[in-house]
């Protein structure tokens, strides 16, 4: 019986393979899509990791002092005062003819290097540590150093980052010239903190928490996140696309479970076989799902890789792994979404009684009373997460707010629809249109689901679409502050910076110092004061989140500052209120700039005063204004003038350009993955309207039996399902804007610390109207056509076996 | 890093007692200097460092009674390891310092270890006023004083002590003046000792702290080659007697035979050297430590002075789990002579 009983349950897919894969294809493609996330974002962290294991700093505080080198001795003094600290000295150096980053650590005190795990035959630590020593870099780079003189003899592996020569610190002395100095130093873990604190040991040591070096990962947590909200988002419409389609072969299927039931098969035993078939159908689904989303990972990883490389300089190769946690997940999360789309439907059979009507009519009547409850619940869970979010703290709040806003949307989307559509059938004219009106409408509750994935697809893509252009606007703005200028140019001592200035001062539009000082206490913690000239290239460039009128003649003027954002947002400090640069010191603000990635608080004031305060601050880095066509002549003839080492010239433009192409290529992946949301969404319209097209023939009949053509019929169909995707656009352009400034202002806040500003894009729109257009159309393509070859002996039939 | 690399060192040129790596010491000392009979000592100058030699160390025991009645140890060593002859400027000296400190109870033992490059400041040892020191782990004498005053600082996970230690008798030199062979075929150290100090000071074990007296030992030496190529380990005692003498001896296990000198102490510091074969260590007792079998109590016969001692280890498990590991432990001492004194074995492999 159980046999037979799986075997009539599994002959309903036979008979309906369209349904079929339409479910599979449904699960399959939100299993695909949220793995495919899943792949991206693991291997690009594995990368991270993999890159700070590798240099394992980052996982430490870190200790600096804001006004000199450290040196030597000052590590001797924290170690004999009982912090357990390791040196490192790093730097850039020219090589023969390569930049290399040499990073120079203590081998004795510094923690487990991979680099030094795995070492050849032959050789010892202790040759690491004695003349020649050893330096380790990835083989391309030990392959340009070969012929470069006076360095210790290169291993090459992969356990360096690319770029990177690691030595003993004895060796980064000699390759940086830096001999008895340190950059910094690290803190090591699960050390008990000295006697001392440290600024007693050393007086102006700042020690920075381990997530010091971070801008990097903090930005491109912002990237994984987009992915992230990508994923979830489409494994919720994939979700829709379950629900449904399980629903209605549930509700076709009422005569088939009756049936069994009354031939004595239990409904526990049902419930089971039911269950044991969903469980088939997701594993399937699940499967196919896993092959997809590691063909969309592995086509998207390499972009992604080169995004994050290029704009954060975050280690990601485009390889890509197959991790079994990332198959297990996978397929956890075909099951679960198959198990959360039939929950409805297993526990009607399990309430079903006995002698139920076999109708399958049950389930189109989802009836107009329902919709005002449908209504109040799409209200309550968008207040609910409102609540949520206003009343927990952190990340969770804006997550909850975000499901919330969507899960409610999704619920009172028919009822809204239903309403709109009533309104628009006032305007309907003539029979036909009223019908056509009306017909919409009776139509709503069988595509209420696929129209419920299509408004979250296209909500989500206006959403995620808008933070990831609004983060790009942004950023590119930042950029521009901080890369305004043509060149910019470090000399090796005050005199030299003195007489640069004054040779450059004929050759350029601007010489803009850039000279700053620490702080011991902007507002109780450690921060930085930088200097500006009165420039355009300030005036112009950097971004003011918020400011007084005259702000820029106020900082000239020294009478004012501008503080960063994350200043500003700690002690809700704004234009018009002071702040507290030292113990004694307060100056009024007037203005907020944004500064990402950069942890700690900072201030600008107007170079003279800076100068009255700071009169000892050496004059050894500026930026130049000057005609972008010359900036590479100039940096040459500045380098052979003055004798400056590679690097001390900088040209921006060419910066800025990698930069921009960078965030051309997260477009790419952005536009991937919205055409892929989307792809999910047509589909579930489209298995939505194949199954109702044959209960629809008994609608459909008579208006043909009036002489309406099937090809008119068909173009009807077609036109209906294009408004419908119409209107769930149109109400999905809102939503998505709610939950663009949900993902700017609360989670990016709450999970970042600073407040992306919202841009719209109109045009954006346009596309994606335009795109929900076309799915509406291609999903009713498939149906239409059918419609249109429609033997007329089958609407005839209507008529014989009126219902 | 650090294990690995100074792990190798210590495999290659094991510093004092350390386990199978013998094999190394025995190999030729490449442009080391060699102990040299004879040598002239000269102090202060001679408590610093050697850098010329492969290897050298401070190594200071106690044994200890708390307020509480009970029976503590301390170690506290200092090691200097050149991983090439000479000094060099800054990171290039090619020295190494590492060090071991240890509390003991009759229940608990508690050890660290630390390591520095030479060269830094990091850790060093000063003649004069003497100061020998790695990270905040320090003995510190007092000005014109020699080793004869000093204050003795460590900590590690679990246990700390600070030490003030006091002795008025003079230097001991062992072997030779102070020359010390560790086989017949003449491989020798510089050895000498202040075996007489007294005690005061607190100990920390295990988050209980307890005021603490007793006696310490220091031995200084230092050595290029010291051990024969087959010699794989060593029991080494060192003990304080209720009468005030004292007794250093060691067993050298060689393949074929044993090494067994020592040197008997009169409470006066005066030091009478005992030559091999006339020291009988017999193992009584084994315990079972770290997945080995060590001797945790002995009997130790020397008929020149009437000694027939049985030695008993105050805590089995006193095994000093470091890059290289060994057991150190306080010792009870009965028999002909009461006392107590410490007891060091190494080169002991697990089955």
């Amino acid at each position: 019986m159980i046999w037979t009983g799986l075997q009539v349950l599994l002959s309903h897919w036979r008979a309906n393979l369209v349904q079929l894969a339409g479910l599979l294809a449904g699960l399959a493609l939100a299993t695909g899509l949220w793995s495919a996330v899943q792949a991206i974002n693991a291997q690009a962290r594995a990368n991270y990791a993999e890159a700070a294991d590798q240099l394992t700093g980052g996982q430490f505080d870190r200790l600096t002092h804001p006004d000199r080198d450290l040196t030597v001795a000052d590590f001797a003094a924290l170690r004999r005062a009982g912090w357990a600290v390791a040196p490192v000295l790093e730097g850039r150096a020219t090589l023969g003819a390569t930049r290399v980053a040499v990073l120079g650590v203590d081998f004795v005190s510094y923690p487990p290097l991979p680099a030094l795990e795995d070492l050849e035959e032959g050789t010892t630590p202790i040759e690491i540590l004695i003349t020649p020593g050893r330096g380790f870099a990835r083989p391309e780079l030990v392959a340009r150093l070969t012929d470069v003189p006076d360095l210790p003899p290169l291993i090459s592996t992969d356990q360096v980052p690319p770029g990177t020569l690691l030595v003993d610190i004895s060796w980064a002395e000699t390759l940086l010239d830096r001999a008895g100095l340190l950059s910094h130093m690290i803190l090591l873990p699960n050390a008990e903190p000295g006697a001392q604190p440290l600024s007693e040991v050393i007086s102006g040591l700042q020690r920075d928490g381990a997530s010091q070096d971070t801008d990097i990962t903090r930005l491109t947590d912002s990237f994984h996140l987009n992915l992230t909200a990508f994923g979830l988002l489409s494994f919720a419409v994939g979700l829709f696309i379950a629900h449904g389609s399980v629903g209605l072969a549930f509700e076709q299927r009422r005569p088939v479970i009756r049936t069994l039931r009354a031939l004595g098969l239990p409904t526990r035993r049902l419930a089971a076989l039911v269950l044991a078939e969903l469980c088939l159908l997701a594993l399937v689904a699940g499967l196919i799902g896993l092959v997809l989303g590691y063909v969309v990972a592995g086509a998207l990883l390499p972009e992604v890789a080169v995004t994050l490389r290029g704009l954060y300089g975050a280690p990601v190769d485009g390889g890509l792994e197959l991790r079994t946690s990332w198959v297990l997940a996978g397929l956890g999360m075909a099951l679960l979404g198959t198990g959360l789309a039939s929950v409805q439907a297993l526990w009607r059979i399990a309430a079903m009684p006995l002698l139920d009507s076999a109708t399958s009519q049950t389930w189109m009547r989802q009836s107009r009373e329902g919709n005002t409850l449908r209504l109040l619940t799409g209200l309550a869970l968008v207040l609910a997460g409102v609540l949520a979010s206003l009343t927990i703290p952190g990340l969770i709040a804006g997550f909850a707010l975000l499901a919330g806003l969507l899960m409610g949307a999704a619920v009172a989307l028919p009822p809204v629809l239903g309403w709109l559509i009533d309104l628009g059938s006032r305007f309907g004219k003539g029979p036909l249109g009223e019908w056509l009106w009306a017909d919409m409408r009776a139509q709503l509750p069988g595509l209420s689901l696929a129209l419920a994935a299509l408004l979250l697809a296209l909500a989500a893509n206006i959403g995620v679409g808008t933070m990831v252009s609004s983060f790009r606007l942004t950023f590119l703005g930042w950029l521009d502050q901080r890369l305004a200028s043509e060149l910019y140019l470090r000399a090796e001592n005050d005199a030299q910076g003195r007489d640069m200035a004054m040779w450059l001062e004929e050759r350029v539009d601007a010489v803009l110092p850039i000279r700053s000082a620490p702080l011991d206490d902007l507002m109780g913690a450690p921060g930085r004061v930088f200097g500006v000239a009165d420039h355009p290239t300030y005036r112009d460039h950097w971004p003011l989140i918020d400011s007084t009128e005259n702000a820029w003649d106020s900082l000239a003027s020294g009478e004012a500052v501008l503080i960063n954002e994350q200043l500003a947002r700690r002690h809700d400090i704004w234009p018009g209120q002071s702040v507290q640069l030292d113990r004694g010191w307060e100056m009024p603000v007037v203005g907020v700039y944004s500064d990402y990635g950069n942890p700690s608080g900072q201030v600008m004031m107007g170079l003279d005063h800076f100068d009255a305060r700071f009169p000892t601050v050496p004059h050894v880095s500026f930026a130049l204004r000057v005609d972008p066509s010359q900036a590479d002549a100039l940096a040459q003839e500045i380098s052979a003038r003055f004798d400056l080492p590679v690097g001390a010239v900088v040209n921006q433009v060419e910066v800025k350009q990698t930069s921009l192409s960078v965030f051309e290529t997260t477009f790419v992946i952005t536009g991937a993955l919205n055409i892929l949301t989307l792809g999910v969404a047509g589909i579930a319209m489209l298995t939505a309207l194949l199954t109702l097209r044959d209960m629809r023939l008994p609608h459909l009949a008579p208006l043909w039996a009036l002489g309406l053509t099937r090809a008119e019929l068909a173009r009807y169909e077609s036109q209906r399902s294009v408004a419908l995707a119409a209107l769930t656009a149109l109400l999905a352009l809102p939503l998505g804007l709610v939950l663009a400034w949900a993902l700017l202002n609360v989670i990016n806040v709450k999970a970042f610390g600073w407040l992306l500003p919202m841009h719209l894009f109109p045009s954006d729109w346009l596309t994606l109207f335009a795109l929900a257009l076309a799915t509406g159309w291609l999903a009713a393509a498939l149906p239409a056509r059918r419609l249109r070859r429609t033997p007329p002996a089958d609407l005839l039939r209507v008529f014989a076996h009126d219902r | 890093m650090i294990v690995r690399v100074v792990a190798w060192l210590v495999l290659l040129w094991p510093a004092s007692a350390f386990a199978q790596g013998f094999a190394g010491m025995g190999a030729d000392a490449e442009g080391y200097a060699l102990p040299q009979r004879g040598k002239v000592f000269e102090f202060p100058t001679d408590h610093a460092a050697h850098p010329d030699f492969r290897i050298e160390w401070w190594y200071l025991t106690a044994v200890l009674t708390g307020e509480d009645g009970e029976d503590y140890g301390a170690q506290w060593t200092l090691f200097r390891t050149a991983l090439a002859p000479g000094s060099g400027e800054g990171w290039r000296d090619p020295q190494i310092w590492f060090a071991h400190a240890a509390a003991t109870s009759a229940t608990d033992h508690q050890h660290s270890e630390l390591f520095a490059r030479a060269g830094i400041g990091q850790a060093g040892v000063r003649a004069e006023p003497f100061e020998a020191w790695i990270d905040d782990w320090a003995m510190i004498g007092q000005p014109g004083e020699g080793l004869q005053s000093l204050d003795l600082t460590a900590h590690g996970d679990g246990f700390s002590y600070d030490l003030t230690l006091r002795a008025d008798t003079p230097l001991v030199f062992h072997g030779e003046s102070g020359f010390s062979q560790k086989s017949p075929d003449g491989q020798a150290s510089h050895y000498y000792s202040q075996p007489n100090y007294r005690v005061t000071g607190s100990m920390s074990l295990s988050g209980k702290t307890v005021e603490v007296t007793g006696e310490g030992w220091l031995d200084r030496e230092w050595s290029s080659q010291p051990l024969r190529e087959d010699q794989e380990g060593w029991d080494w005692f060192s003990l304080h007697f209720e009468d005030n003498t004292k007794l250093m001896a060691y067993r050298l296990r060689g393949s074929d035979s044993d090494y067994t000198p020592g040197t008997w102490i009169e409470p006066d510091g005066t030091a009478q050297y005992i030559k091999p074969g006339e020291i009988i260590l017999t193992p009584l007792r084994e315990a079972r430590v770290d997945g080995r079998d060590i001797p945790v109590d002995w009997r130790l016969e020397y008929a020149a002075k009437g000694v027939d001692l049985t030695v008993t280890a105050l805590n089995d498990q006193a095994w000093n789990n470091t890059n290289v590991v060994y057991w150190e432990g306080p010792v009870r001492v009965s028999g002909s002579h009461a006392g107590r004194g410490y007891l060091e074995m190494t080169g002991y492999d697990p089955d």
